[in-house]
């Protein structure tokens, strides 16, 4: 079942992502941002969470889940380590995001050449 | 050279293009024109390592291949008009490094390449000089470079968006007797209706190129009837339509005879959303397609209007409007004549 | 009228053509669902054969979709991608990754330094800005609020 949920939902978050640029003519890069922020914002009151339970992946790979996990581990060292802890542990849990994509777009960059 | 009121220059002396050239990219010799073009390079980066200096072969071999067909050197030129989109339109400064002819650096963005005929002609007609080349070239991901994203990203398409052509326009302006005649031109103010959506350049143009043609009649007092054609620069599917209507409202319905260059070079099925733009989009086609029957006799008198966009990519996200203008010249088949 | 230079903007809407919204929401729920559901794939995979729990069964499913999208940029796959399915190749944690290596690619051909290091950021810049300003005004509120009461 987590799989047809995990379609359903992914899909529904770029759906509404799409109404949102054709509607409002926003560019991609507004609407990731919003999109992030959106995410840090549902995680405050724990609801990402529960979609993430719901959906796996359906609500952890859209960019949304960027800005709870950026919030979560911020969160999780502000609970060891006070004010202090939320700027050691905000990049807790997306370092392997952020490190496999500069490093893979670094190589990327690399050893291909733009077509076009 | 006189002027006629204070927007149309009529010439003188019989003012002719000697010969053209033209190249383009893969997606446009896939276009109804495919034809009428003198090269096509099967792939975007037409052989070279980046995209700039792909647009600098495109205007390099437009160049060579016009020079051939006149059997004129580079040295029997006495100006270089040229331009691009680029910053600063470095094709054109770094062309002119190569052929040493000197140089006059015009930028009206895609209106460039009727601004530099015109002022070719005009050059020409004053006796400034006997020989004049030029040219103006535009490259699809050297323009999405510059004015939207990396041309690997894949930005979100629009129906409104136009398509940057890949190629490059080159002729030769002379008062040696030729086949095709340059008769006036009209120079464009420039018109801003306060649109400023990038993606969106047909609806910001078309008033420009309305008040050019308007202008032109109004000069002249000639009508619609006495042109074959009147050909606007990249107003496109969305644009062209504003510019019919805007003129109807005025009294003047050039519809019969009005065609759009970023129209003829692309076929409906390309993926090119509302249709071509760019330099070469209007240089391409008046060089290539209009120019041969021009030559031919097959029409008689055109209008070419191309259309031009003066923003770059800051402008917009300044959220300042877009000025708009637009060039016209009128051609006459010299084939009469001889 | 539309020879109206003030409401030029306005009275141009008639002859706007209509976006397909239908259509593009389509198109974008589609492929968005399906790089989701793969991403599900990857998850249970990354549980059942190299046993990551629920929770950290995240870091290799986006670094491993990471991968793929920088490899679909270089060869030239994800542009057409993104053209057909608009947010639906945007939104997920792949277009991020688009995002840094078409940049990067793009300016390769201003050097190493100056070109691919430089660039790799230029849009996915505002991303990271976005999120850890947000994370850290929320996580300092949420503290605040919970050491309060």
């Amino acid at each position: 079942m987590i799989f047809l949920y995990a379609f359903l939902v992914g899909g529904a978050i770029c759906l509404i992502g799409q109404l949102l640029l054709d509607i409002f003519k926003w560019t991609p890069a507004h609407l990731v941002v919003i999109f992030v922020v959106l995410g840090a914002v549902l995680d405050v009151f724990g609801l990402y969470d529960r979609l993430i339970d719901f959906a796996g992946a359906g609500a952890s790979v859209p960019i949304t889940s960027f800005g709870h996990s950026l919030l979560h581990g911020a969160m999780s060292e502000g609970h060891q380590h006070g004010y202090l802890g939320i700027a050691i542990g905000i990049f807790k849990l997306t370092s392997a995001g952020i490190t496999s994509a500069i490093l893979f777009g670094f190589l990327v960059a690399l050893l291909f050449k733009p077509k076009g | 050279m006189s002027q006629v009121r204070k927007q149309t220059w009529r010439f003188d002396h019989p003012i002719y293009i000697a010969a053209t050239g033209t190249v383009v990219g893969p997606l446009e010799a896939q276009g109804p024109l495919s034809g009428h073009f003198d090269k096509a390079y099967k792939t975007l980066d037409c052989g070279e390592k980046t995209w700039v200096e792909a647009e600098r072969a495109l205007m390099r071999r437009a160049i060579s291949f016009c020079l051939a067909k006149a059997g004129k050197a580079e040295g029997d030129m006495d100006l270089f008009l040229a331009g691009d989109l680029m910053d600063q339109t470095v094709t054109s400064n770094f062309i002119a490094r190569e052929n040493r002819i000197p140089f006059l650096g015009m930028f009206g963005a895609c209106s460039t390449s009727m601004e530099t005929l015109a002022q070719s002609a005009q050059l020409v007609d004053s006796g400034f000089a006997k020989n004049v080349l030029c040219a103006v070239s535009s490259h699809n991901a050297t323009a999405e470079r510059q004015f939207r994203y990396p041309t690997e990203y894949g930005g979100p398409s629009n129906p409104t968006q136009t398509f940057t052509v890949t190629g490059a326009g080159a002729a030769i302006v002379t008062r040696e007797k030729g086949k095709v005649r340059i008769r006036e031109a009209t120079i464009g103010r420039v018109i801003d209706w306060g649109m400023g959506d990038p993606n969106n350049m047909g609806t910001a143009m078309a008033p420009a190129a309305a008040d050019t043609i308007w202008t032109h009649f109004q000069d002249t007092g000639r009508t619609p009837e006495d042109y074959d054609m009147i050909v606007t620069g990249d107003l496109s599917s969305v644009g062209s339509p504003i510019l019919n209507e805007l003129l109807i409202e005025k009294g003047l319905d050039i519809t019969r005879v009005h065609q759009d260059s970023g129209l003829m070079i692309y076929s409906p099925e390309q993926p090119v959303n509302a249709g071509g733009s760019g330099c070469a989009c209007s240089a391409v086609v008046t060089y290539g397609y209009l120019f041969k029957r021009l030559a031919e006799g097959s029409l008689k008198r055109i209008f070419v209007v191309a259309t031009g966009a003066l923003l770059n990519s800051s402008t917009t996200k300044q959220k300042d409007t877009i000025p708009c203008i637009a060039h016209g010249v009128v051609l006459e088949s010299a084939k009469e004549e001889t | 009228m539309l020879n109206d230079p003030k409401n030029y903007s306005e009275n141009v809407k008639a002859f706007q053509p209509r976006i397909p919204y239908v259509k593009n929401s389509l198109k974008a729920f589609l492929v968005g669902g399906l790089i989701c559901l793969f991403g599900q794939f990857l998850e249970t995979f990354y549980i059942h054969f190299f046993h990551f729990t629920k929770q950290s069964a995240g870091n290799p499913t986006v670094a491993t979709l990471i991968l793929i999208a920088t490899l679909m940029t270089g060869f030239g796959i994800y542009d057409k991608l993104a053209r057909f399915a608009g947010a639906g190749s945007i939104v997920p944690v792949t277009g991020f990754a688009n995002t840094i290596t078409s940049a990067a690619l793009e300016h390769k051909s201003e050097g190493i330094v100056l070109g691919i290091a430089t660039n790799l950021f230029s849009l996915a810049g505002a991303v990271i800005v976005f999120g850890v300003v947000s994370a850290a005004v929320l996580g300092i509120i949420r503290l605040f609020i919970e050491k309060a009461f």
